[in-house]
């Protein structure tokens, strides 16, 4: 077993010892969809214009929210020292780690949210494109975030700098993800808008990790 | 249980290096070798750049200049094969507190898990060598600072690694801990591998020891300038 | 040829190289920067036709185009150098980026300023979800995320190359966000009067905007190069070279 495959294992492990590091981003995700009828208005019709753009933004804000605890503990635990004195690839254990962050973000946030689409009234020819947006837009969340998560790792209350780092980079993800929902529910088709966020995201798969190997190194050298 | 290493399996040397940290020169025109049956201790006051030079020579700091190669051939061109040959033991473990020590054993074996064929059982005889026998199963958060430096020493008796480099290993251990750990450093050199070790602790039975003061070697620097 | 790269290269790696060369270039870019504004300001506001359809608001087209040119630029500069910094380890590339990220800003900041200005008369509110102005909006957070990076990290190097890293990663993604928001824009009933969208200008109208881009390029140069030569003598300020120049005798006890 390599190092990155034994990482991800052992990262799943840690994630089921600890459920709280994956379940409170995800009741984060219910409260902040909940306050919307709240503090706006409760009436279907107008929920249903929102519920895409809602559900995706806490989608982001809930992702946000466990991205920084995934590097720090690995910076300051030697994990990271371990790393890179095993001369394995930097490249795919960033791609690993990004995978276990959308094992533990992304894929519960996809699978929850059909109960906030009934929560929002979501309209429903939009669930599907709401699902598809998630599963194939929170992965790239992950990826970027991650490299965020790295940059920031060593900073103490990194979680805020996170969030202002990654937010103007989630705004494409966002657009495109919240258009195909919205068009969905009118029933247009939505098969660009998928189409434009498989491409980011082969893009993120490409090119993100390098950016987070080498934002991972720079906690070394404290 | 292991073998002998084969001579001419370590092969570290350093030429002319030189380090800086924050406008301070913590070494310069620094040159030694390393090979089979050594033992080398980076010795030196608090600040004297002892962690430094030994993660540079571990290859985890590029932030220097001169050369240093293995087997002759430039540190950072043949990083994977000197990565499979040297075991590193940083200040930090790489433990996971929530984890158990076997389970935390296992992901510090990894990058030599298959090629060395290392298997479970062989996890659990390290386990009880260093006296973590009947915790195997204990959550890391639940032992005691020198039980989990325990789990990272555990590795020295799995990993075939000829070259140990080991900042501080002797750190939170107790008395039978620190003997254990001599033993093992004693053996491994006896065994024609080689360590390289910064510790305040004084290894004496080792004949082969040599010392490297690194604050003594820039005081000279000085007196000698001046 | 070659050699004479390498000789350039040792030379800009160079702070004291930098600092002397630069030193007779600040008169002549402060006063083409005066020039040129006071041509182009005079000639934009003064002489230039008034807007068939604005009328003679769109006079501020003059600061806030070149503004907008500018702060884009500056992004690819600021991660050019970042990645000259990355690649081979040029300290004063480094510092090069780290002058230009609050010049930047400050420059997103006035063309959304006067963007909002525009818009007052144009669309009768201060603020419209206008593609450029969105987009200028992005490029301004991400110039604070840059910024609030730098500050955040202790270790010098290390945050001069986390700047670095994050705005080559911000340098990919501006044409994703730019294209994701004029595409977005498209969706949403864009403003039926779109703020620069002239597919012609009259030459008249154009010559002044030409020489205040051009002007607020040096204007940015000097800034960029003031801002270096502070980083220089603060990095640099123990070594000799540093304490000798008549500027520092001032401030010696």
């Amino acid at each position: 077993m390599s190092l990155v495959t034994a990482t991800i294992r052992r990262d799943l492990l840690l994630a089921a010892r600890n459920p709280g590091e994956w379940l409170n981003p995800l009741m984060f995700f219910l409260m902040v969809v909940a306050l919307f009828p709240l503090a706006v208005d409760p009436d279907p019709k107008f929920l249903a214009r929102i519920a895409g753009g809602v559900i995706w933004v806490a989608a982001l804000l809930a992702t946000l929210l466990s991205l920084d605890a995934l590097y720090k503990a690995d910076v300051d635990d030697g994990t990271l020292e371990q790393w890179l004195a095993s001369g394995e690839s930097l490249y795919l254990l960033a791609l690993g780690k990004a995978l276990v962050h959308w094992l533990c973000s992304g894929l519960p946030l996809t699978i929850m949210a059909p109960v906030l689409g009934l929560m929002m009234a979501l309209p429903n020819d939009a669930y599907w494109a709401m699902l598809l947006s998630l599963l194939i837009g929170t992965p790239i969340l992950s990826l970027l975030g991650s490299v965020g998560a790295a940059l920031t790792a060593g900073v103490r209350s990194g979680g805020l700098l996170l969030s202002l780092l990654i937010l103007p980079m989630y705004v494409p993800v966002l657009i495109f993800a919240a258009s195909a929902v919205y068009h969905a529910g009118l029933g247009m088709t939505y098969n660009g808008q998928i189409g434009f966020l498989g491409a980011m995201l082969a893009l993120a798969v490409c090119l993100t990790p390098f950016a987070a190997a080498a934002a991972l190194k720079l906690n070394l050298s404290r | 249980m292991l073998d002998r290493y084969d001579n001419n399996s370590v092969s570290l040397s350093a030429t002319d290096l030189y380090c800086e940290r924050d406008d301070r020169v913590l070494f310069e025109s620094l040159s030694f070798a390393v090979g089979n049956g050594d033992l080398l201790q980076l010795a030196g006051p608090n600040g004297a750049g002892k962690t430094t030079l030994l993660r540079l020579l571990a290859g985890l700091n590029r932030e220097y200049e001169g050369d240093v190669s293995w087997q002759g051939e430039a540190l950072q061109d043949v990083f994977a094969e000197y990565a499979a040959c040297r075991l590193y033991l940083g200040h930090l473990a790489g433990i996971k507190r929530a984890l158990t020590p076997i389970e935390n054993l296992r992901w510090l074996v990894s990058p030599w898990q298959a090629e060395a064929g290392i298997d479970d059982e062989q996890l659990w005889q390290a386990l009880e060598q260093v006296e973590l026998g009947g915790y195997e199963e204990t959550p890391c958060n639940q032992l005691s600072a020198g039980q989990q430096r325990r789990v990272g020493l555990a590795r020295l008796d799995v990993i075939p690694a000829p070259l140990w480099i080991l900042d501080e290993p002797f750190t939170a251990l107790d008395v039978y801990g620190v003997e254990w750990l001599e033993q093992r450093i004693l053996q491994h050199i006896n065994r024609n591998g080689a360590v390289i070790i910064t510790s305040h602790h004084a290894l004496q039975n080792i004949p082969s020891l040599q010392r490297l003061d690194l604050g003594a070697l820039m005081a000279n620097r000085r007196g000698g300038a001046a | 040829m070659w050699q004479w790269l390498v000789r350039l290269y040792h030379r800009l790696g160079s702070p004291k190289w930098f600092y002397e060369l630069t030193s007779g270039w600040i008169f002549w870019l402060a006063l083409v920067s005066v020039i040129g504004t006071v041509i182009g300001l005079t000639l934009g506001l003064l002489y230039a036709p008034a807007d068939y359809l604005q009328g003679n608001s769109f006079r501020i087209i003059y600061i806030h185009v070149p503004a907008a040119i500018v702060a884009q630029s500056g992004f690819v500069m600021m991660a050019v150098a970042g990645a000259v910094f990355l690649i081979w380890r040029m300290k004063m590339a480094a510092w090069v980026a780290r002058a230009i990220a609050p010049i930047g800003a400050s420059m997103c900041l006035i063309s959304l300023f006067t963007g909002a200005i525009w818009g007052k008369p144009t669309w009768g509110t201060w603020w419209v979800w206008d593609a450029r102005l969105t987009s200028m909006l992005m490029l301004l957070f991400l110039y604070f995320g840059v910024m609030a990076l730098q500050r955040a990290i202790e270790s010098e190097e290390a945050s001069h190359k986390a700047g670095a890293i994050l705005s080559l990663v911000g340098l990919v993604n501006i044409p994703i966000i730019k294209y994701s928001v004029e595409w977005w824009n498209t969706l949403h009933q864009p403003a039926t009067l779109k703020l620069t969208e002239k597919p012609s200008m009259a030459p008249d109208m154009l010559w002044p905007l030409l020489i205040m881009i051009v002007t607020t390029y040096v204007f940015f140069a000097l800034l960029v190069i003031l801002r270096t030569r502070n980083e220089i003598l603060w990095q640099e300020r123990k070594r000799s070279w540093v304490q000798q120049l008549p500027e520092m005798a001032g401030g010696k006890r």
